[in-house]
């Protein structure tokens, strides 16, 4: 048995997460949140987490942001929506989620080969630079990024899909891939334009 | 209007003799205000004849200047410049009586939570303080005589609801000497509190405490019941309130019935077959019922949708002849109305439960072993439908329940607000199952509210019985078995947010505690008695912690759960307040309405009707043979939205015309 | 009225083909009017949003406002493009910085969107527009009770389901009756299938997956009918590691237009079923409905 000091200090807090996280969509009613733990029984993957959503909306509330951004549950969920609809505030949960995932990889709270926020990440850049995802090479640039022994566990799935012509190696590209750089730019300069 | 429609006003300015009083109030307002340089500046303006100053204008020699002054200089115009209006006009009022001229005569300038409580500069409070005085002055000289309107008080009382509030409120006012119309719309007397098995926190049985007072209304001389009867219309104001009653027919009569019940167990439906309602449809009935045993008044009625007699008219009436020779079954009774008046109105209307369906995962009316709490309660009393035994459907006693707290309450996908007594009744409920069935039983809570006197002990006894408290809200009740103990339960889903964990609870009955709402036709009800609901739809009071029982309306009150959700102790105190407020109207006999009315200008009007849908009070009617709009001056509550919307500009308001509020406008702006 | 078809990455990849083909079919017979949307692209599903929120809103609008130019409504079939599309629609019109964002990104490109173009689901339009009496009427080769378990994952219904309940819905049980299905009550209709979580942590997206395939077997499904091409992925392969100690679950896991086309006269090459990981050959047999 090995004994553990837990405590929390005041200086360990950050007293401007809660404020942040109620601006985010669906975050208005965060500190209306009773603890009913409706989420948590809600969620089909809460029995895997390390905070389950009530939990984590608590500490996100009260600011423990390193708890909150270096926890498991974030990358468990995955957005079916059953907290945000049942919750008696009104809290969007999911949304929640997407708030904090995005944080964690902006500020790379994660384990660097952690397959979740890695795919999120490969996800997107093809997105920019293609316009549409190619599931094969997705994978395939997912798990040399996160598990490169998965990929051949994986294999012989692979095999399979291949020989009933379930997978496809033509990278699908839309024509007007310039628009989607152009978008982006925008996006940026709309950001700065309304502080948001 | 202009000055022109308003011919007093010219020579009401020249013959204004005014005395103009500023009050020092200590040092509240001298501290800040320059008094004495104010009612020096006030000496100089036109038709001032005196101007003080002094330390407490409201003390009696301070009054008393006044009455003298207006005695030795002939004075006929008063202004005080001191505190709030709320404070001390009436007192200023009386002194311009009891000088004998009118008391509106008087004009009050509010120089302290105007001006020297909100400002701290000296020489600006000093010259906002002059504009103002000098603005009543010039307003003052227009005041018209005016005479507050007394009108009788009926002493009569009607009391609509014979729930627990109804009935105190009705013993009350009838043991006072008053005579008391109490209106119910079910056949019986008794509401919500007569189904219930056990009272929190004492566990009184509730029908024992209750139908001592049932019965002394049903025998009260001063108290008419009137049951199976609803109010249809409501005309009239306060002390003089018109009010059509309609009474269902039961198809019984009344005076002949001595609710022996031979009937019932005559008719030709060996078993009943239409849910009782009382019952919560746990139970049938026949056409032929009587709502509980202790039902008052004591008399049967029969259902017109379930009866064969009304179906087809084909019956062999073996109720009639079981009555024999009372012959008090009227197969053509009809409907009829009572026109009654009374002086007062005492709502008293209740709750309806919320419905359990609403939240489609806990199974309500899918699972037959999910309950409500009212039907728990109708399965506990010893009056219900299995006598009193808590037992599931098939007969067995229930080896572990579960109840739910919160359903429909405390939730913005339904209702917001507490409904304050489920803690409660939750915890009556889970030590009345142990105690009859001795099954394992599970609270699951949200927050402990055990506000109330013997409350929290009432807790801390529960918990000394072994009742599992888990805190978190279900999110589902399913009956697939993921495990063999789970088989043929019903198993809940939960977060234990205490332990920390999600846990799967079997259980073999639930109970859902439900909260409470106002009643579906609160809408239609409120409208007839000419009062607000809340945003919530409770009916809403004159003011939160103040006045919680009285309305905006005059002579309308309202008590227990249709004010909010409530338990039964605040629901008899709310009665006798109720009463208590309708006594003190009644024994003063008359009451006095500020003369601050409205009224129109009938060769202006063009019978537009703009202003009739305008009026919150229902103050406006409109005279269709003038094809004029006419104000009730005892309804006008002098808020003065019909005056600014008539488009013609034909109503004017007591205190408050035209000429009145321009000349004040004018004295504010212009620098003398 | 002529719908913009958005078929998503998924279901124009080889993966999702039977859906689009099936889909496409279907239409085809019961004269609903589409074409495929021209140059849309990737709506970000989970993904993005989890990366960037503001650039994933615009990406997603910008098929919008695509459908908008037409003067179309979108039909989606896949369930997180349906999701992603209807939120993205939601969030313009509810949030004005979003708004804001997204009419500059618009712009830029010289398109935009004033909230005109509905996203509405292959379900909703079977059930609403073309409706079940007409879709019986056309039924060739009824499914003869083939039991069907209606598996409609999350996404679909919740949060934006319009046509359906959130947690019991039953579009899908009321068009596959319509074909002869024998719909069995599926009690994990609306339970997440585990997304991607099973390449990410094996052991809980099998456990979830284990969890919907054994419900369904014991309700005695022989097929189960997804309307997203994630969910069928998960249910179709990974049966074989979801044993447990237990021999695994095998069962053909078909997308609910395929069932639909099947009935309507189809065959099974026309509409992927040939390239089922699992196949259903011998399970169609078994109610005598012919697989050619």
């Amino acid at each position: 048995m090995s004994l553990e000091r837990k405590i929390k200090l005041e200086a360990e807090r950050d007293h401007e997460f809660a404020d942040w996280m109620a601006r985010k969509v669906g975050g208005e009613k965060l500190r209306h949140c009773l603890q009913c733990g409706l989420c948590s029984g809600t969620c089909p993957l809460s029995l895997y987490m390390d905070y389950t959503p009530r939990r984590l909306m608590y500490l996100a509330r009260e600011g423990f942001k390193a708890e909150v951004l270096g926890s498991l549950s974030i990358w468990l969920c995955t957005s079916c929506y059953a907290c945000a609809m049942g919750c008696p505030k009104q809290i969007n949960t999911t949304e929640m989620m997407y708030a904090l995932k995005r944080r964690a990889i902006e500020e790379k709270y994660y384990p660097k080969h952690f397959s979740v926020p890695v795919m999120a990440k490969q996800f997107a850049r093809m997105v920019r630079q293609s316009g549409r995802i190619t599931e094969s090479w997705l994978m395939m640039r997912v798990l040399m990024r996160s598990s490169i022994s998965s990929l051949f566990g994986m294999s012989r799935l692979g095999l399979r899909l291949f020989r009933s012509r379930r997978i496809g190696f033509l990278p699908e590209k839309i024509h007007r891939r310039g628009e989607i750089a152009r978008m982006m730019d925008a996006v940026e300069a709309a950001r700065k334009e309304f502080s948001v | 209007m202009p000055e022109a429609a308003n011919p007093a006003a010219a020579e009401n300015r020249e013959a204004a003799r005014v005395g103009v009083y500023v009050c020092h109030c200590g040092t509240n307002i001298a501290g800040t205000v320059d008094v004495k340089s104010v009612a020096e500046y006030a000496a100089g303006l036109p038709n001032v004849v005196v101007s003080r100053e002094y330390k407490y204008m409201c003390s009696d020699p301070g009054q008393a200047l006044i009455q003298q002054d207006i005695k030795e200089h002939k004075l006929n115009r008063i202004v005080v410049a001191s505190c709030s209006p709320l404070l001390h006009e009436p007192t200023f009022r009386r002194v311009l009586d009891r000088a004998g001229i009118n008391a509106f005569f008087l004009q009050f300038v509010n120089i302290r939570e105007h001006v020297s409580w909100v400002h701290t500069d000296k020489e600006a409070s000093t010259a906002k303080t002059r504009d103002l005085v000098r603005a009543a002055v010039r307003r003052v000289c227009l005041h018209k005589p005016l005479q507050k309107r007394q009108v009788p008080i009926d002493p009569r009382v009607l009391v609509v609801g014979g729930g627990i509030a109804g009935i105190h409120a009705a013993l009350t006012m009838a043991e006072a000497g008053k005579e008391v119309f109490l209106v119910e719309r079910e056949p019986t007397i008794g509401g919500h509190m007569a189904m219930f098995d056990k009272t929190f926190p004492t566990l009184d049985c509730a029908a024992c405490i209750l139908t001592p007072k049932m019965t002394s209304v049903g025998s009260h001389p001063r108290i008419k019941l009137w049951t199976y009867s609803e109010v249809v219309s409501v005309d009239g104001y306060v002390g003089n309130y018109k009010v059509t009653v309609k009474h269902k027919p039961r198809y019984v009569i009344d005076d002949l019935c001595i609710g022996c019940q031979e009937c019932i167990a005559a008719c030709v439906y060996k078993d009943g077959k239409t849910p009782d309602e009382f019952n919560q449809g746990l139970s049938k009935r026949k056409p032929v019922y009587l709502p509980f045993p202790q039902a008052v008044p004591q008399k049967v009625v029969i259902d017109p949708e379930a009866c064969i007699e009304f179906k087809s008219g084909k019956c062999k009436k073996t109720c009639v002849e079981a009555c024999g020779d009372r012959h008090a079954i009227d197969f053509k009774q009809k409907e009829t109305f009572d026109e009654i008046e009374v002086g007062t109105i005492i709502l008293a209307t209740g709750f309806k439960t919320f419905d359990a369906k609403r939240y489609p995962d806990y199974g309500y009316g899918r699972y037959p072993e999910v309950y409500t709490s009212l039907e728990i309660e109708r399965l506990i009393n010893a009056s219900g439908p299995t006598g009193g035994e808590l037992t599931l459907k098939n007969g067995k006693k229930p080896q572990s329940t579960a109840i739910i707290h919160c359903v429909g309450s405390r939730d913005h996908n339904t209702n917001r607000w507490c409904s304050k007594v489920c803690c409660m009744y939750s915890l009556k409920l889970a030590h009345l199952v142990r105690e009859r069935t001795g099954a394992e039983v599970f609270n699951f809570y949200l927050d402990m509210r055990t506000p109330g006197k013997g409350y929290e002990e009432f807790y801390d006894r529960l918990l000394d019985e072994g009742v599992h408290f888990v805190r978190g809200l279900v999110f589902e009740i399913s009956d697939f078995a993921a495990h063999p103990s789970e088989e043929g339960k019903l198993v809940l889903r939960v977060e234990d947010t205490l332990g920390g964990f999600v846990r799967r609870v079997p259980v073999d009955m639930v109970i859902l505690s439900v909260g409470m709402e106002p009643q579906a036709d609160a809408q239609d009800v409120r409208r007839l008695f000419n009062i607000s609901c809340a945003t919530e739809g409770w009916f809403l009071e004159r003011h939160p912690k103040l006045a919680p029982v009285s309305t905006f309306t005059e002579g309308v009150y309202i008590a227990g759960a249709c004010q909010g959700p409530k338990d039964i102790p605040e629901s008899v105190a709310q009665a006798g307040a109720a009463a208590a407020a309708a006594l003190a109207l009644i024994d003063a006999k008359t009451v006095e309405l500020e003369p601050y009315t409205a009224s129109i200008y009938e060769d202006e009007c063009c019978g537009c009707k703009t202003c009739v849908p305008l009026c919150p009070y229902g103050a406006i009617s409109f005279v269709a043979e003038k094809k004029k709009a006419a104000v009730n001056e005892v309804l006008c509550k002098g808020c003065g939205t019909c005056v600014a919307g008539c488009p013609s500009g034909s109503i004017t308001q007591n205190f408050f015309d035209d000429a009145e509020i321009f000349e004040e406008i004018e004295g504010v702006w212009s620098h003398a | 009225m002529k719908y913009a078809y958005y078929p998503g990455c998924s279901v124009n990849g080889a993966y999702g083909r039977g859906y689009d083909q099936s889909l496409r079919f279907t239409f085809g017979v019961l004269g609903v009017e589409f074409e495929e949307l021209d140059d849309w692209n990737c709506c970000g599903a989970t993904s993005y949003v989890s990366v960037d929120d503001l650039t994933s809103y615009a990406l997603a609008a910008r098929n919008l406002a695509l459908a908008e130019r037409d003067h179309r409504d979108i039909v989606a079939p896949c369930a997180a493009c349906y999701l992603v599309l209807n939120k993205t629609r939601h969030y313009i019109s509810d949030y004005p910085h979003i708004g804001h964002v997204v009419e500059r990104a618009l712009g830029e490109i010289g398109l935009s969107y004033t909230g005109q173009t509905q996203v509405r689901h292959p379900l909703d339009i079977l059930l609403n527009e073309v409706g079940i009496q007409a879709i019986a009427q056309k039924v060739k080769k009824p499914l003869r009770g083939l039991q069907v378990a209606p598996y409609y994952g999350c996404q679909i219904v919740r949060p934006y389901a319009t046509f359906d309940d959130q947690r019991k819905p039953t579009s899908m049980d009321k068009l596959l009756a319509a074909c002869g299905a024998k719909v069995v009550n599926y009690p994990e209709k609306t339970e997440c299938c585990g997304a991607s979580q099973k390449g990410a942590l094996s052991e809980v997206g099998l456990d979830r997956i284990l969890r919907l395939l054994t419900s369904a077997h014991a309700q005695g499904a022989q097929v189960i009918a997804t309307a997203c091409p994630l969910c069928q992925f998960n249910l179709e392969c990974y049966q074989e590691e979801t044993g447990n100690g237990q021999p695994p679950i095998t069962m053909p896991i078909l997308f609910f237009t395929q069932l639909i086309a099947l009935a309507l006269g189809a065959s099974a090459r026309e509409i992927g079923l040939d390239r089922s990981i699992v196949p259903v050959k011998q399970v169609l047999a078994s109610k005598e409905i012919a697989y050619a």
